[in-house]
């Protein structure tokens, strides 16, 4: 029976409302007295020396208060990097300065020259057409696998190439691996694209910074998934502002998906340049702004080797990746392809080699940072990707495959430095056969065949590594930051509580399901707990929301908040009640003394806290307010299978997604509408990856996806209905709601399954295509399929306006 | 500047805006209608669907000067008069049909505008109609259940296929 309220209750979000009515408080709608406007001048060329500005004519214009070049924050520092990777070689990573504002050079499309500062925004862009640039083109570096030969064009003149770091992992494992491959029964290769993607949440960013003379404090407003993290990184590494003279509010955000967890120039240059003209100043971010300024995600081009024995176990698994990190370091860009991204390679098999190669590169292109999933996707797409492969070259069932290398003993230690601590992956994949109706495929490949059509399954298990992250082992990896989280529950006197919680909101729902915890803790209504988050100035010290660990982590630092205060209670109750605290018991919002009657309401001991006069104060401070900070012991291990059926048109090579199913094991779970409201967000995510989405450079540099004109995303007549359960649940046994978090899986698992399934299609309509590089766009399916036997790189014509995607055919097909 | 005037859910309202500034612009500006959105500048995205003169619109396609003298109605609009959610507002917190709630409003808008014109629509039909909306968060799939059950169809008997 569904519960109606509390943990696993599916409670409607109280944040919809104010959505729905319009009453919603995002960056944008905010409007400070007196706010001035900034356009900023962005390149339109990738590469080039700056060897004049003139602004002279601009400055004249109307309305305009100011012009700010790279000149201006000569002596501001650079936007930092927050993690630090170390090379194979024991050598820390090349780390190029990132300015606010470009200074002798741009090095991508959208980097920020100048800024103009004006009374409005229309002002401001009127005056930007009139300021005179010099610049002098130079070669830009866009595909990778050129970036980094000898006499390439170099991105950051004073580091030794563009190679920002080439890592391996784990090293010691490298000869053992090379000799498990070279002894194998059987060998598959695969050489393929993870397609660079641009997360477009639908708001997009803004900044409002503000400075008051009076006491000298600052106010960042901005589009953040983390405004602790911005105060931090801002305040200490770029402008020199002492937190304690700094608030950061991250207001209602119009979703996230990793781009808003990064410092942006942009919210830097408002809160300075607030002080600087003694006025508000305001950015808005057009949505072509936002393609070339928002970190972009993915841009893999990795060959993989998965090594079988004659039974088919897998023996070893060699990877290379060329992972993209743009023209500059964006917050934590090293970590996605290393140790969001290796540590994943096991997948849910028990392979007992594995050797990671990343080399991480610079071009002049928009930097890459975490989207959906960071690195984890990445790994999932080559493992689930490859099995399938082999599967196919051996005759075996994919599925069976996948069951006879399953991890099925746990704690389960990975030969790449992680352990999970439970799962079921048979279980998820049992599921996962019953809700996608697999035994009706064939029926339904049959009635497709009449259409003209050709059906194809793809079936595919992921895991990933959530509940981000335990900080002493982060720091040993080079995070420069801890990832514990941080909660402040306040009791008022009259009964009601306040959740002030360092996790961020962006569509998630947390006040929602955060106050079902607390509510069922205590035993009270749902609505009797408000949530309190995104404002450094009313918050406990916190590190945001991304990695699927606002519940993991913010929310077990709720519960260790919420079981102090119930401790505390308890010792008031049995103050007043005479009895011995240990005798106390808490139940459906009633404090009883064990073995009596006498009971005590949950408002009369939270008003006895706060009007103390039948009160412990020799022992107790008065108050009923804690706070606790939670630092996890373990990643957590959400994962599942996953189910897609596609039909391709062979006349057109186009695909339509006909049925998506979803089997996850989230553990415990607080609140099951949402949970499938994240899946089905991540699939959608998955698809577009696999079918849609591409962001695509010219050679030259040039963006060439700016606009929703250019970069597909999926639209609603491009997904079906999607079948999700999460049934399957081994809860986490080391947080204390056994949560694993459920944000990132539908983008995880999802685009190997869309591409399974078309291969599966393909190769069903006797066509032996092995493989497609995505976004499987109708070009690149139909060139598949009538171009060559195999998957060429040449067939995918589609392919070559990727600058990453032009490599690929480096080393050889297979 | 000119003086443009209109009535916006049912209010006159005037402001004085330039002859380049676009209908979202005076709604979100002078106006101070913030419930609306831009969530992108090439008319794709669809946060920003008002009804104008009854019609489903793209505000940030129109110069605010075009709707003088129209009949505007804003997400502002579409609570019943106590205050309440609307049907379809209902139906998309019922159905979990918002997460960001970012493009909620123009979601909200143009389901309105079908149902006024297709009372029943399919499901293939709704997802066509919303070819000019974009969500990032939900996948669709409970905006089209959501719009359904505004509808008054049966949405329980919704199964994958």
């Amino acid at each position: 029976m569904p519960k109606d309220t509390g943990i696993g209750a599916s409670s409607k979000r109280r944040e919809d409302v104010r959505f729905l009515t319009g009453d919603g408080n995002y960056t944008d709608d905010i409007n400070v007295h007196g706010q001035a406007y900034v356009h900023f001048l962005r390149s339109d060329v990738a590469h080039a020396k700056i060897n004049g500005i003139d602004t002279s004519a601009a400055e004249g214009m109307p309305g305009v208060i100011r012009i700010f070049t790279g000149k201006d924050f000569e002596a501001v520092g650079g936007l930092p990097c927050g993690w630090q990777v170390t090379d194979r070689h024991g050598q820390p990573m090349q780390e190029p300065k990132h300015p606010v504002l470009a200074h002798g050079k741009v090095r991508h499309v959208g980097d920020p020259i100048c800024a103009v500062v004006a009374e409005t925004l229309a002002q401001a862009r009127d005056a930007a057409e009139a300021i005179e640039l010099d610049l002098e083109i130079l070669p830009a570096v866009i595909n990778m696998k050129e970036a980094v030969k000898d006499g390439a064009p170099k991105v950051h003149d004073d580091l030794t190439s563009n190679l920002c770091y080439d890592w391996g992992f784990v090293e010691e494992n490298r000869a053992a691996v090379d000799e498990a491959i070279s002894k194998a029964a059987h060998v598959t290769t695969l050489e393929l694209v993870n397609n660079r993607l641009i997360a477009n949440p639908m708001e997009p960013r803004v900044a409002v910074g503000q400075w008051e003379k009076g006491t000298g404090d600052y106010t960042l407003y901005t589009t953040s998934q983390n405004p602790h993290v911005i105060r931090l990184l801002m305040g200490a590494f770029v402008l020199g502002i002492p937190e304690h003279k700094l608030r950061v509010v991250a207001p209602d955000v119009g979703g996230g998906f990793g781009s808003k967890i990064f410092h942006y120039a942009e919210e830097a240059f408002c809160t300075w340049a607030a002080k600087e003209c003694r006025r508000p100043v305001k950015w808005t971010s057009t949505r072509s702004e936002a393609f070339m300024t928002d970190a972009h995600g993915r841009d893999h081009v990795t060959r993989i080797e998965l090594a079988l024995d004659a039974d088919h176990n897998f023996t070893a698994l060699r990877t290379e990746t060329y992972a993209n990190m743009g023209a500059y370091l964006s917050t934590f860009a090293p970590s996605v392809p290393t140790w969001l991204h290796g540590t994943l390679m096991a997948g849910n098999y028990k392979t007992p080699l594995i050797y990671v190669n990343v080399k991480a590169v610079f071009t002049n292109t928009v930097p890459v940072d975490a989207y959906r999933g960071a690195g984890r996707p990445e790994a999932t797409f080559q493992l689930e990707r490859v099995i399938d492969k082999a599967a196919r070259e051996l005759g075996v069932d994919p599925i069976e495959l996948r069951r006879k290398n399953f991890v099925t003993e746990f704690p389960y230690a990975t030969p790449v430095a992680v352990e999970y601590d439970t799962g079921d992956y048979n279980a998820t994949m049992d599921k996962l056969i019953e809700i996608a109706d697999i035994a009706g495929f064939e029926a339904r490949a049959e009635e497709s065949k009449k259409k003209g059509l050709w059906r194809g399954l793809g079936v595919n298990s992921y895991i990933e590594a959530c509940g981000i992250a335990p900080s002493n082992l982060v720091g040993q990896l080079g995070a420069r930051a801890g990832l514990y989280e941080s909660a402040t529950v306040r009791v008022n006197a009259t009964g009601g509580l306040v959740v002030m919680t360092g996790s961020h909101s962006h569509g998630q729902g947390h006040e929602t399901a955060f106050p079902q915890v607390v509510a069922d803790m205590i035993g009270i209504p749902e609505d009797m707990v408000e949530v309190v988050h995104g404002d450094t100035a009313n918050t406990p010290m916190g590190m945001g929301t991304y990695g699927s660990r606002s519940l993991a982590v913010g929310g077990s630092a709720m519960v260790r908040a919420t079981e102090k205060i119930i401790a505390k209670a308890k010792k008031i109750a049995a103050h007043i009640m005479e009895a011995s605290d240990s005798d106390i018991e808490l139940k459906d919002g009633k404090f009883t003394v064990a073995g009596t009657d006498k009971s005590l309401a949950w408002g009369d001991v939270t008003l006895a806290a706060y009007v103390p006069h039948n009160y412990p104060l020799k022992d107790m401070e008065p108050g009923l307010e804690e706070t606790a900070f939670y630092d996890p012991n373990n990643f957590t291990y959400p994962a599942g299978a996953y189910a897609c059926e596609v039909e391709v048109d062979p006349e057109t090579g186009k695909v339509t997604v006909a049925r998506f199913a979803a089997a996850d094991d989230f553990g415990n779970i607080i609140n099951p509408m949402i949970v499938d409201g994240q899946v089905h967000g991540g699939i959608a995510q998955g698809i577009g990856q696999a079918l849609l989405e591409n962001c695509a450079y010219d050679e030259a540099g040039q963006l060439i996806s700016a606009s929703y004109m250019d970069y597909a995303m999926p639209r609603a007549d491009d997904v079906p209905f999607y079948s999700v359960d999460h049934s399957c649940q081994t809860p986490c046994t080391h947080n204390p709601l056994g949560v694993k978090g459920c944000g990132e899986a539908g983008a995880i698992g999802s685009p190997p399954a869309v591409v399974n399934a078309v291969i599966d299609a393909l190769q069903r309509g006797g066509k032996n295509v092995t493989h497609i590089d995505m976004p499987l766009s109708p070009a690149r399916v139909w060139a598949a399929m009538n171009g060559a036997t195999a998957n060429e790189g040449a067939a995918q014509p589609a392919a070559r306006d990727s600058g990453s995607a032009e490599g690929r055919s480096l080393g050889g097909q297979v | 500047m000119a003086k443009v005037s209109m009535r916006v859910n049912g209010k006159s309202v005037s402001a004085d805006v330039e002859g380049r500034t676009l209908l979202v612009e005076m709604l979100r500006g002078p106006l101070g209608l913030t419930g609306t959105h831009v969530g992108c500048d090439t008319s794709q995205c669809g946060a920003c669907v008002v009804h104008v003169n009854g019609k489903a619109v793209k505000a940030c396609t129109m110069f605010a000067a075009e709707a003088e003298g129209a009949e505007v109605t804003t997400i502002e609009g579409m609570a019943n008069a106590d205050g309440s959610l609307g049907t379809i507002q209902q139906a998309f917190q019922d159905y979990h049909g918002l997460q960001c709630g970012f493009c909620t409003p123009g979601m909200v808008m143009s389901a309105a505008a079908l149902l006024k014109d297709n009372p029943k629509p399919t499901e293939s039909e709704i997802r066509h109609y919303l070819e000019g909306n974009i969500c990032r968060c939900t996948g669709y799939h409970n905006i089209v259940k959501a719009i359904q059950a505004a509808s008054g169809q049966d949405v329980g008997a919704i199964a994958a296929e």
